[in-house]
């Protein structure tokens, strides 16, 4: 007997849309095992990780506070991915537009300027983290460079740069030394949805670019030629469609997307810009992509699962002292198990039984 | 009526090779999920025989001889070698046995040499040097002429086949498996290659040829098996039969006749090539070089020769998706369009069909109204300020699917889950319902079954009728017979003047495809002739 993987003549859109669901499920059996080892309960440590963050309020807004920048940059990800265009380094872009968006709120501290602070930032920031994204593409197309490595590497670039301003220019003078800029004015600010609350008006943009890449990729000419330059490179370039230019626009596009989550987080939650701003949401974004099956709707599901994820594992290093790393674990494995159970899409499972029935005699 | 009584002799366990067959399989079945390749096949094999597979695109041919040749394993029944069932573990232990297999398409590295391919397809332990020495032997021999220390991509076609020609003798098979040898040779090269294999079966080889060229099985084989539908529908002596009658076997039924209109007028020139050269933009390509031609409204022109000639470059070329720095090397409706890009073509009123149906043609994994856009969205108001109009791309499906008969499972599925036929009828459809004034098609039928061939010949002959200028590239010499008004010839990149349809016999096209120029002599005679 023998299982072996068969080819299906079409996408399945059943498995399309279950394989996510199975993957959640193997990776939280994974953990059960993990948590298991550990040491720790697993019962009670799937309850904090999963079930505890759901049942108040402020838990509740703290997921889609997280789902923010998880969402948004996965949108722009998506894109690229659908493209086959690598980008790997929208953590880079997320802190290029949180620190170009920082500039302005720095250099206006103080001053009496008006409500053009914040729109500027958002616009400057989608413009740096584009234009940081671009790096690699034109690399790309240009040298041949492989985006992967280029784009990943910048995010070191983008961090140390980071990390120099805080220390150094922009430091807060009356900041006891620490590496922060002081706290940004409130014209600076994103505004908050709930008075006293912490869901804030990003959450809102995030909306928004869901349901404009829906429109995009559903609708759309442009969204067409993003997902067959993808699927069929060649049949793409019979169609007419420049693969080149769209490596340039997907890019552009995502960088932007990040460097807007990144000026957001920083002018939003945080509300001055410091070091580890970051809980590495420009790599997780990477998981929510893909956990979303690269759709938009997918994505703001996927987005606000893997905030449930952040909200949880420190939940479960405060009640159980589960260290924090556990939670990148647990996104690692989840991330494997999706790919995995992508190959279910175009295949499925069947046992074999090797059955030489030699008809003899039938000469 | 031989044949018949040998299968009844009860004689499994005799090797004496008179009396049972070299290869027998007794209800040979492969099964794909649902999909049954091969349904219980019985054949026999006997030395000294030349033995044609004969049958359509999916008819079971390659199944069968993979599972003969070890690279599958049969789901239900046996293969018998000399009587004796046998479950092959792979194609080595094929090899030991003394049965060897010549692919349709080549296994072989371009950048390694004659020697060094044989080499690497050995199993053998001999050196280096006795191999070579051996592989010049074995050519020489069988007349299969190849220089061990040339490098395989300066080679032809038909010599590129010699290596795996000889290759395969030189393990000295009882039991040889040709994949439609001729497909890639010309006349002249075809010609050459059967008198060796009259020479492997004087010598008391057997061979099992896969063809679906009638007159060529007509002409070799002493045998022939017709599959259809991965069913054995019957062995018969092929000289006896006619072509007419074995086409019937293989399809199941009479195949229509294509008709050209009468009365069909040519007119104003539509497609003009002016002196075009172009290198080429991969290491081993083919350098286009000088061609011109002028193709008239209402007039069918066919390109013929053997594959890797250049005629996947000129599609490049002509369809924009290589574009040449001198506008004026391609005309498309008196515009200069050398340097413009494939969908600006589209709308000058060009229409395009690739060779490759999958990945090509189509986007494999989309669907056909996906894939009615691809080539839609350039000038078939399928497109409204940059948002896609879903409901005009499946009335294009549905148009195509009725005027061109394309059967498919449900209203718009996956370019992938069509049979290649109807995925060919789908795409040479797509582009005859945009009324295109010219089109350029490439191997319209290539691996397509006789029915929508057919359909698809028809189709091209009806669009000239009605006024569009057609640009056919084929290796079926027979098809664009069948077809064009003038034949040209692409051999290294460059073009030979058209020859009218009338004055283009198989002999002469042969020498053109071959690299010969017809004398002006002979030419002249065969004007007056």
């Amino acid at each position: 007997m023998q299982l072996v993987l068969e080819k299906r003549a079409e996408r399945s859109n059943t498995i399309a849309l279950v394989s996510p669901l199975i993957a959640i499920g193997l990776t939280i059996v994974t953990m059960t095992i993990l948590f298991a080892i550990l040491g720790k309960n697993p019962v009670l440590a799937l309850h904090a990780y999963f079930i505890a963050p759901l049942t108040d309020g402020y838990s509740l807004q703290e997921i889609a506070v997280k789902a923010t920048p998880l969402v948004m940059i996965a949108i722009g990800l998506s894109l690229c991915y659908l493209a086959n265009a690598w980008n790997i380094g929208a953590e880079g872009q997320f802190l290029i537009g949180a620190v170009a968006g920082s500039w302005i709120a720095v250099k206006t501290q103080g001053t009496d300027a008006g409500a053009w602070v914040l729109p500027a930032m958002l616009v400057l920031a989608a413009a740096a983290g584009a234009l940081y994204a671009l790096i690699p593409a034109i690399c790309k197309v240009k040298f041949g460079a492989s985006e992967i490595l280029t784009s990943l590497m910048l995010v070191y670039v983008a961090d140390l740069l980071m990390d120099y301003l805080v220390r150094g220019p922009w430091r807060d003078p009356k900041g006891f030394n620490f590496p922060t800029t002081a706290e940004f004015d409130p014209v600076a600010t994103v505004p908050l949805l709930i008075e006293g609350g912490r869901l804030h008006f990003g959450s809102i943009i995030a909306l928004l670019v869901v349901a404009a890449a829906a429109i995009l990729l559903g609708r759309t000419i442009k969204g067409f030629e993003i997902r067959v330059v993808g699927a069929a490179p060649r049949a793409a370039r019979f169609g007419g469609f420049n693969a080149n230019q769209l490596i340039i626009l997907t890019f552009a596009v995502s960088g932007a997307l990040a460097g807007l989550a990144g000026i957001i987080e920083v002018a939003g939650p945080v509300g001055h810009l410091q070091p580890g701003i970051s809980p590495g949401y420009g790599f997780t974004a990477i998981i929510v992509a893909f956990l979303g099956r690269l759709n938009p709707i997918g994505i703001l599901i996927a987005g606000l699962f893997l905030a449930l994820t952040f909200i949880g594992g420190e939940q479960a290093q405060i009640a159980m002292k589960i260290p924090l790393d556990v939670t990148k674990v647990f996104q690692g494995i989840l991330l494997f198990y999706v790919l995995a159970c992508d190959s279910l899409i175009l295949y499925r499972f069947k046992l074999v039984f090797p059955n030489r029935q030699v008809i003899r005699g039938a000469g | 009526m031989q044949a018949h009584q040998r299968m009844l002799d009860p004689t499994p366990n005799s090797l004496h090779s008179g009396e049972s067959p070299l290869l027998k399989t007794v209800g040979l079945t492969k099964r794909y999920g649902e999909f049954l390749a091969n349904d219980s096949i019985d054949i026999d094999v006997w030395p000294r025989e030349i033995h044609a597979l004969l049958g359509e695109n999916g008819a079971g041919k390659s199944t069968l001889v993979k599972a003969i040749y070890g690279l599958i394993q049969p789901s239900a029944g046996e293969i018998r070698w000399q009587g004796e069932p046998i479950v092959l573990s792979g194609p080595s232990e094929a090899r030991s046995r003394g049965i060897g297999m010549v692919f349709q398409h080549f296994s072989l590295f371009d950048n390694l040499t004659v020697a060094e391919n044989v080499a690497l397809g050995l199993d053998g332990k001999e050196s280096f040097k006795d191999m070579s020495a051996r592989l010049e032997q074995v050519s020489r021999t069988y007349g299969l002429p190849l220089d061990p220390k040339r490098e395989v991509w300066q080679l032809s076609v038909g010599e590129r086949q010699r290596i795996e020609i000889v290759r395969t003798l030189m393990q000295d098979p009882k039991f040889l498996i040709l994949d439609e040898p001729t497909a890639v040779l010309t006349p002249q090269e075809a010609d050459q290659l059967f008198v060796v294999l009259e020479r492997l079966k004087a010598e008391g080889r057997a061979i099992l040829y896969i063809s679906h060229k009638l007159e060529e099985v007509k002409r070799l084989c002493d045998t022939a098996t017709i599959l259809r539908g991965g069913k054995k529908i019957q062995t018969c002596n092929p000289r006896q039969e006619t072509a007419a009658s074995l086409a019937r076997m293989m399809v199941g039924g009479e195949i229509k006749e294509v008709k050209a209109a009468a009365g069909r007028r040519t007119t104003i020139p539509r497609l003009v090539v002016n002196d075009l050269s172009l290198a080429p933009d991969e290491a081993h390509g083919v350098r286009l070089e000088h061609i011109s031609f002028e193709l008239k409204g209402g007039e069918i022109l066919g390109i013929a020769g053997v594959a890797g000639n250049g005629q996947d470059e000129l599609f490049a070329a002509l369809s924009g998706e290589r574009l040449s720095k001198d506008p004026g090397t391609i005309v498309i409706e008196g515009i200069a369009a050398g340097h413009l890009s494939i969908t600006k073509r589209r709308k000058l009123g060009a229409a395009f069909v690739p060779e490759e149906r999958l990945g090509h043609g189509t986007a494999p994994r989309m669907k056909l109204s996906e894939n009615a856009l691809l080539t839609g969205h350039a000038a078939s108001g399928m497109v409204h300020h940059g948002f896609i109009d879903t409901a005009a791309t499946l009335k294009t499906v549905d148009k195509a699917t009725e005027t061109f008969d394309v059967r498919k499972a449900k209203r718009d599925p996956e370019a992938a889950s069509l049979s290649g036929g109807n995925l060919q009828k789908f795409i040479v459809g797509r582009e005859i319902l945009r009324n295109p004034a010219v089109l350029v098609v490439s191997q319209p039928t290539w691996g397509v079954d006789a029915g929508a061939a057919a359909v698809i010949r028809q189709a091209l002959l009806d669009l000239a009728t009605a006024g569009a200028a057609v640009l056919v590239t084929s290796q079926d010499l027979d098809e664009l017979a069948e077809i064009a008004d003038r034949i040209a010839v692409m051999f290294h990149g460059r073009l030979s003047a058209p020859l009218a349809a009338s004055e283009a016999t198989r002999e002469k096209l042969g020498l053109l495809m071959g690299g010969s120029t017809l004398e002006p002599k002979e030419a002249a005679h065969a004007v007056g002739a």
